[in-house]
């Protein structure tokens, strides 16, 4: 048997292969020869094959059948066997293998060789992919060499004992005793790994960490010796002496005075000298700074340090070096939330760095400029914003969209900018915008109510220049549909208002229905807005026509809606005014995160006249009309039961109303009416997040014995309010107050003026119907306030 | 901690691969593949940071070499560069200007340096002479048995 080629040769061989299938014949050649030199156990040439085999495992070819020759290699007397055995444990033989737990015996021996550089390679390997197993069989031979006066083996032995007690961390405490005197060492090696081992058990056990503070004297000595000690030829990397060990150092003060005064106390000032004396003009000087500016803001630090930090990242952001540009995002972006205002100091670099290059220094400048947003620089920042969302890769515009909805909710100075800022969105990323904003943009118009005839205008001409971006053609549709006869009209008061018919309006909608852009979804939107017109326009046989057509649509959803839309037409007619009315204001619900207050800056709103206020759906008119009439009084104006549609359900939101309510001082309740065993008592909620509406809830009780049936509750207010209500909660309030009728009402009060409410009761007891008519004054004064 | 190190040419040939966690050998693969996809994508002057799931990555170029590790998100970013570097003039040190043949040709002894280097995805050694004096050493032990041995041809080596 020829002895198998050698390593280089083979790898010379390998790469002479020109095709894939060429290498792989190769391989396959050798891989066998291998194979079978495995199996008759020849010792001589099998470190040989085992690093041919780990060559070819590295071209991605399998390997497994060498695992076993591995062990063996390990178990053999050879330092050359030994050396290639651990490699190629460390490659193969990971802890997911069978075969793994079979190596233990052979390193628990190899701990303990005589020759260090074994006992070396015994320990690299435990320390590497030593599983759980291993580690607890093992721990005590670590733990002993982890004393050894050895400094080659003390180093490694550190190592290893932070890799067991990763692996199990029950087993920190054994290596407490051992750690006793690490610090005192002189050599850096076992320095470095003992500081190591220290953070991670701090970092694993506060009781460990209250233990090891003590040690911040120590290590502030060592630090202070490495900044001050002269040229050290062993240690020095450009001009500073061992960065590695004062990073880790570094690091490992930062654990130990966070949240401790004292420690922090103590390494105030060479955490200031550390921050003044490095040399910047080379990266590891800067990796020094970078580490110290992370500790000095993480600890209990003074404010003069914390200034000193923010303002070396302040320097970083404008380095040439891109990665300490990066870094320094990287850092504001974390400290921006405690140290808001020295972050904002820097807030007109931070925006330039929106315009760098770089994909992963735009994306950190993006995030930071978000977090900077406030009501103070909104109107600039944003249009910095807007600016880089027209210019950046797409890459970013969903999240760059996204951000700038969200800071705009928050911050708006005022509804016209809000809008137009949204408009802006709309145009110019309009196809990476999230498909959730639509919705949301959809409630923000509908709750801007003196915007409606600005809004569509601005959307209409913006559909007129492009209909490829779905999200705005969606908003752009829902709202004709719902104000297209604000648009017809001309009644745009903030800009000039522009002449469309009502032909020409249709004319779009439709277009967007037959054009290849348009998704399924915005041709439902665009059908439900041309239906929706029938009720505001006069073209209602083109509209009825249109319909028609897409009741045969192969599209399912088209299809069902132009049919019951068609419906409407003919069978249902009389209530299709009704049911395609305005919507009225939707209950804000924020889509996620915090409640936030809505910052307006001071800019005055135009006032909301009462005359655009939302009509809400009627029922027959004698009922109002009886109200009227019988209050006499003029100045009332009378609003009948409603079923408001179910709000946007959302978790987050619940739990913002919740909240929201929790926050502010209960309102305590009061007794609206009490006559003839009928109890009725109000409570009240502030609805959040507008301040402006109250939420009553009726409970009404009835103490006599017969249970009052046909139960009605009618409220009416004055003409400065808005009220709503909705279902009660049954038309029966039970006898002798087994039970209560709830019924939830709604008071808008815009100007908040005096709360006062006429109400009218009906119901039928004992066979006879009764009626009643009262008026409510008693309002608690937080209620309308 | 550092998880891995990669070492792949300009084409994306792996020279070298250090896990310091028990990764699956698909999902090392594919790691691989990640790293190379994204490394070899990016644009020239740009910064040698990125993310991936959570982890940083950092990437340094050298000659037709990729050095590449993937390190805790706690990590410090500029000091890894300085470790990426470090390891380059230990092989350059023990090679004598090093190429990327040399690390193909002898990819145990780069393993070797590496692990006197790095141990558990942590530094163990700063000191440039201590370390390649350790490294020599361990290579007179293997001449030794060489030399010591009763065979007459080379025992598989190289």
């Amino acid at each position: 048997m020829p002895a198998p080629i050698r390593l280089r040769e083979l790898i010379r061989t390998i790469r002479t292969a020109r095709t894939q299938a060429e290498e792989r014949e190769m391989i396959q050649k050798e891989c066998a020869a291998i194979r079978s030199s495995f199996r008759e156990e020849d010792n001589t040439y099998r470190c040989r094959n085992v690093a041919k085999l780990l060559y070819m495992h590295m071209l991605g070819y399998p390997a497994h059948f060498g695992q076993l020759e591995c062990l063996k290699l390990i178990a053999s007397q050879k330092f050359t066997d030994k050396r290639i055995g651990y490699l190629g444990a460390m490659l193969l033989l990971d802890e997911r293998q069978d075969v793994h737990l079979l190596m233990t015996n052979c390193i628990k021996n190899d701990l303990n060789h005589s020759t260090q550089y074994v006992q070396g390679l015994a320990l690299c390997t435990l320390g590497c992919m030593g599983s759980s197993e291993m580690c607890r069989d093992l721990a005590g031979e670590v733990e002993k060499l982890l004393k050894t006066s050895n400094s080659y083996l003390r180093k490694k032995a550190a190592l290893c004992a932070v890799h067991v007690i990763r692996k199990v961390p029950e087993l920190m405490e054994m290596f407490l005793p051992a750690t006793k005197n690490l610090l005192s060492e002189k050599n850096h090696g076992v320095l470095h790994t003992s500081v190591v081992l220290l953070t991670e058990m701090c970092e694993r056990s506060p009781d460990m960490l209250l233990h090891f503070r003590k040690l911040v004297p120590q290590l502030v000595r060592i630090l202070k010796n490495l900044i001050m000690s002269g040229y050290s030829p062993e240690h020095d990397v450009s001009g500073i002496s061992d960065p590695f060990l004062q990073v880790r150092i570094l690091r490992l003060l930062r654990i130990l005075g966070r949240s401790d005064d004292d420690s922090s106390e103590a390494m105030n000032d060479i955490l200031a000298q550390v921050a003044t004396n490095t040399e910047t003009s080379k990266n590891v000087g800067n990796a020094i700074l970078y580490e110290t500016v992370l500790t000095i803001m993480d600890i209990k630090s003074e404010s003069g340090l914390r200034v000193l930090a923010i303002n070396i990242l302040g320097r970083f952001l404008l380095n040439n070096d891109k990665n300490i540009r990066y870094v320094a995002l990287t850092s504001l972006l974390k400290t921006v939330q405690t140290d808001h205002n020295a972050v904002q100091r820097h807030r007109s670099t931070i925006v330039d760095c929106l315009k760098d290059l770089d994909v992963s220094i735009k994306r950190r400048a993006m995030e930071l400029s978000f977090a900077l947003v406030n009501g103070n620089n909104i109107r600039g920042m944003m249009k910095e914003l807007l600016y880089f969302l027209d210019s950046c890769d797409p890459e970013f515009k969903a999240d760059c969209a996204s951000g700038v909805f969200l800071a705009a909710e928050k911050y708006a100075p005022s509804k016209r900018w809000h809008i137009d800022t949204i408009m802006r969105v709309l145009t110019t990323a309009g196809s990476y915008v999230r498909d959730d904003s639509v919705p949301n943009l959809i409630q923000l118009i509908t709750n801007s109510v003196e915007m409606h005839a600005y809004t569509v205008q601005r959307l209409y001409k913006a559909l007129l220049d492009d209909i490829s971006q779905q999200p705005l053609v969606q908003v752009s549709s829902w709202c004709i549909g719902e104000y297209g006869d604000l648009l017809v009209s001309g009644q745009c008061e903030e800009e000039e208002p522009i002449q469309v018919t009502e032909d020409e309006v249709l004319d779009v909608l439709e277009g967007l229905l037959v054009s290849n852009l348009s998704t399924p979804v915005t041709r439902g939107y665009s059908l439900t807005a041309i239906m929706k017109l029938s009720t505001r326009f006069s073209s209602v046989n083109r509209i009825k026509k249109v319909v028609s057509i897409y009741g045969s649509s192969i599209d399912v959803e088209l299809q069902q809606r132009a049919v019951e839309y068609n419906a409407l037409f003919k069978k249902y007619d009389h209530m299709r005014s009704a049911l395609l009315e305005r919507m009225p204001i939707m209950e804000k619900t924020a889509s996620n995160g915090p409640t936030e207050i809505v910052q307006t800056n001071g800019e005055t709103e135009p006032s909301v006249p009462d005359t655009k206020l939302p009509p809400l759906i009627t029922q027959p008119a004698n009922q109002a009309n009886d109200l009227l009439d019988l209050l006499g009084g003029n100045d009332v104006v009378p609003v009948i039961q409603t079923t408001l549609p179910t709000k946007p359900a959302s978790a987050g939101g619940e739990l913002l109303d919740l909240l929201g309510d929790l926050s502010l001082s209960a309102i305590p309740p009061m007794t609206a009416y009490n006559k003839n065993g009928l109890k009725i008592e109000f409570t009240f909620e502030r609805a959040n997040p507008n301040p402006n509406i109250a939420v009553i809830t009726i409970h009404a009780t009835n103490t006599t014995e017969a249970d009052m049936t046909e139960f009605v509750f009618q409220a009416a207010v004055p003409k400065t309010f808005q009220l709503q209500l909705l279902s009660p909660s049954s038309n029966i309030v039970p006898a002798l107050n087994q039970g209560s009728v709830t019924q939830v009402i709604r008071v808008l009060n815009p100007q908040k003026q005096q709360l006062r409410m006429r109400v009218k009761l009906t119901y039928t007891h004992k066979g006879s119907p009764v009626q009643d008519l009262a008026e409510v004054n008693n309002f608690p004064p937080q209620s309308w306030q | 901690m550092m998880h891995f190190l990669l070492l792949f040419s300009r084409q994306g040939k792996l020279r070298l691969q250090k896990w310091f966690t028990p990764v699956p050998e698909r999902e090392k693969k594919k790691i691989v593949r990640d790293m190379t996809t994204m490394v070899l994508g990016r644009k020239p002057r740009s910064c040698n940071f990125l993310h991936w799931k959570d982890l940083k990555i950092v990437y340094k170029k050298y000659a037709s070499l990729y050095f590449c590790c993937g390190l805790d998100a706690e990590e410090n970013e500029l000091l890894a560069l300085e470790v990426l570097h470090r390891y380059v003039e230990l092989l350059d040190k023990y090679f004598g200007n090093v190429c990327e043949l040399d690390i193909i040709f002898n990819f145990e002894k780069a393993y070797f340096i590496l692990d006197e280097f790095l141990l558990g995805g942590e530094v163990q050694e700063t000191s440039k002479q201590v370390l390649s004096r350790s490294i020599e050493a361990s290579d007179m032990l293997q001449e030794a048995e060489i030399d010591n041995s009763d065979y007459d041809l080379e025992l598989g080596w190289p």
